[in-house]
């Protein structure tokens, strides 16, 4: 790797492929020493792409994550229920604003992020491609998609990108917020009518398996894994997670007198962990190929949304220039 | 007077909760990420604007009643709230229409209910009115960008005025209720904010270059008596669903 002789080619601007090995390198030994990675900082060019695909797909994820719940917020069953969906769907407008300006310090702008997202280049969490069907689902995307995100998104708290790791602080208060107002609805949903507890362990049948997914898939199949971990933009491997993520949660539902719906659910003593069954991951892939129940539906909404409201955005900027003639105009 | 006193929270408190409605309608599918927050705010807003007053009315009615029950178990014919809070959210100029109306008109009257003799309810307009302040600078500040921005806006927004202006008459009508209300010190005549709101809207409409709709002509007017629009029942019919599905159950 480090056959050609480059000195004296170091600073150019172009530099040599070994050059650029040694900037890597150092870039490494940074992250290494746990020295966080700035805008202004230098980094490897697959470093900054990997980082915008994956904090645009965080992004848009929140931002399309709105549309399940927030096909309840009309619907929700006690004022106080709706005020607080309303404020979590609200929440996860704002996480979608930090993560596309975190994304924004990596030189990409938010209308083409928006665009790839509209275009359907740009991926986002596929669990929001499942329906809401009923109130329960409200309760159950909370306690679990929450839930998932809570853990996805703390040992993020410390990945290598500064802003990320600053957006995702913030990201982290907030969702544990939404976690408990998610388990909440359970709890009351399942100290209720016969009816209501029904619906709770329809709701947890319908959302447990595609919250396991959410984690990705199994650390084998998994492409970008190793040098994201390296980067420290990754800190635990999608299985890591997705066993926390079980661990914690068959718990809470025994709390909740509700069955997970996986027969093959057991402690594992000598492990020390809970075992589960295989996760279906052809259903995962054509989720995210855009084959899911709600796939066109979601992007649809958000197109029209966008195209809907082209002239509010249009008509702003035309204002501002008038402001702004008008100034020019006076001073002069 | 405690029942004349009871419609008067119903109008404010059931005011406050259909707009909200009508507002969460939106969450998610705003024209720009930031609009979308702000607009969610309001509701957010209003909607514990009405939770305060639908609890007062319901403590003094003191049959059992709650603001849920009152929110999700009476019919259309009992709501209380002006037909221009219920009117479909339309395009987002015709939304933004029908809430700097409906905010100009709110500010005023809760600064009236800042005195009311009523002491809960002066309390409860201390808060809500700093709020609507604040939903009304933002309102008349889009009326402005939006009337003085492309042709387009501009056309959008004169025609959503002109189709919900009727809908702004029914504010100032006063009836009995508000006699009551005002002779005890409690409420305020509707018909006194009357000149005050056309000034400020005035105001405003000539910075955002928008025509100021001409007097007379249809004037729709009930909803504080309880006759609505064909639009509450379905939206009512949408709120209600959970509760009245599953009654007696806890949420
Ligand atoms: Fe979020
Ligand atoms: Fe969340």
């Amino acid at each position: 790797m480090h056959a050609q002789n480059n000195v004296g080619m170091a600073d150019t601007g172009s530099p040599s492929a070994s050059s650029l090995d040694e900037r890597e390198a150092r870039f490494q030994s940074r992250i290494d020493d746990g020295i966080r990675v700035e805008p202004q900082d230098w980094m490897p060019d697959r470093y900054r792409k990997t980082l915008i695909r994956q904090i645009s797909q965080h992004a848009h994820s929140e931002i399309v994550g709105q549309l399940p719940e927030g096909n309840w917020i009309t619907r929700a069953p006690s004022l106080k229920r709706k005020a607080i969906l309303l404020a979590k769907v609200q929440d996860e407008a704002g996480h979608g604003l930090y993560l596309y300006s975190a994304a924004e310090t990596l030189g990409i702008t938010r209308d083409q992020m928006v665009d790839d997202l509209h275009t359907g280049k740009a991926k986002y969490s596929s669990i929001f491609n499942y329906p809401t069907l009923t109130w329960a689902d409200v309760g159950a995307i909370g306690w679990l998609v929450d839930g998932s995100a809570i853990m996805n998104q703390i040992p993020l708290c410390r990945c290598s990108y500064g802003p990320y790791a600053r957006a995702m602080i913030r990201v982290c208060k907030e969702e544990a917020f939404h976690m408990r107002q998610g388990y909440d609805i359970m709890l009351a949903l399942c100290a209720g009518t016969p009816g209501q507890k029904a619906m709770a362990q329809d709701a947890l049948n319908r959302w447990w398996w595609p919250s396991l997914m959410m984690f990705g898939p199994p650390d084998g199949d998994s492409v970008h894994s190793a040098q994201s971990q390296a980067w420290k933009i990754k800190l635990f491997t999608n299985d890591e997670l997705r066993q926390k993520m079980v661990d914690q949660t068959v718990p809470q539902a025994e709390h909740l007198g509700l069955v997970v719906p996986d027969p093959q659910v057991k402690w594992n003593a000598e492990r020390g962990h809970y075992d589960y069954g295989d996760i279906d991951w052809e259903e995962f892939y054509n989720v995210v190929k855009g084959n899911g129940p709600c796939n066109r539906e979601r992007l649809e909404v958000r197109n029209k949304a966008w195209t809907d409201g082209e002239w509010f955005r249009d008509a702003l900027v035309a204002h501002a220039d008038k402001q702004a003639q008008l100034a020019t105009a006076q001073a002069a | 007077m405690s029942a004349a006193r009871h419609e008067y929270l119903l109008r404010l408190g059931d005011n406050a909760l259909i707009l909200s409605q009508r507002l969460g309608e939106w969450c998610g599918k705003g024209p720009a990420l930031e609009e979308d927050m702000a607009l969610t705010n309001v509701a957010l807003d209003l909607l514990g604007q009405a939770r305060l007053l639908l609890s007062l009315a319901a403590e003094a009615a003191g049959n059992g009643a709650d603001e849920d029950s009152l929110a999700y178990h009476r019919d259309d014919r009992e709501f209380r709230n002006v037909l221009l809070v219920e009117q479909p959210n339309g395009n987002y100029a015709d939304t933004l229409a029908r809430q700097f109306l409906f905010d100009a008109w709110s500010s005023l009257a809760l600064r009236r209910l800042l005195t009311s003799s009523d002491a809960a309810i002066a309390a409860i307009a201390e808060k809500a009115v700093k709020e609507v302040s604040y939903h009304l600078r933002r309102s008349s500040d889009l009326m402005v960008r939006l009337g003085d921005g492309s042709e387009r806006s501009h056309a959008m927004l004169q025609t959503a005025i002109d189709k919900v202006w009727p809908y702004s008459h029914e504010l100032f009508i006063g009836d009995a209720v508000d006699a009551e209300m005002t002779a005890a010190g409690i409420g305020f005549d509707p018909a006194s904010l009357q000149d005050e709101w056309l000034a400020y809207v005035r105001e405003v409409f000539a910075e955002a270059t928008l025509k100021l709709p001409a007097a007379g002509g249809w004037m729709p007017k009930g909803g504080k008596q309880g006759l609505h629009s064909e639009h509450l029942s379905k939206l009512l019919a949408e709120m209600q669903v959970l509760q009245r599905s599953h009654p007696g159950a806890s949420w």
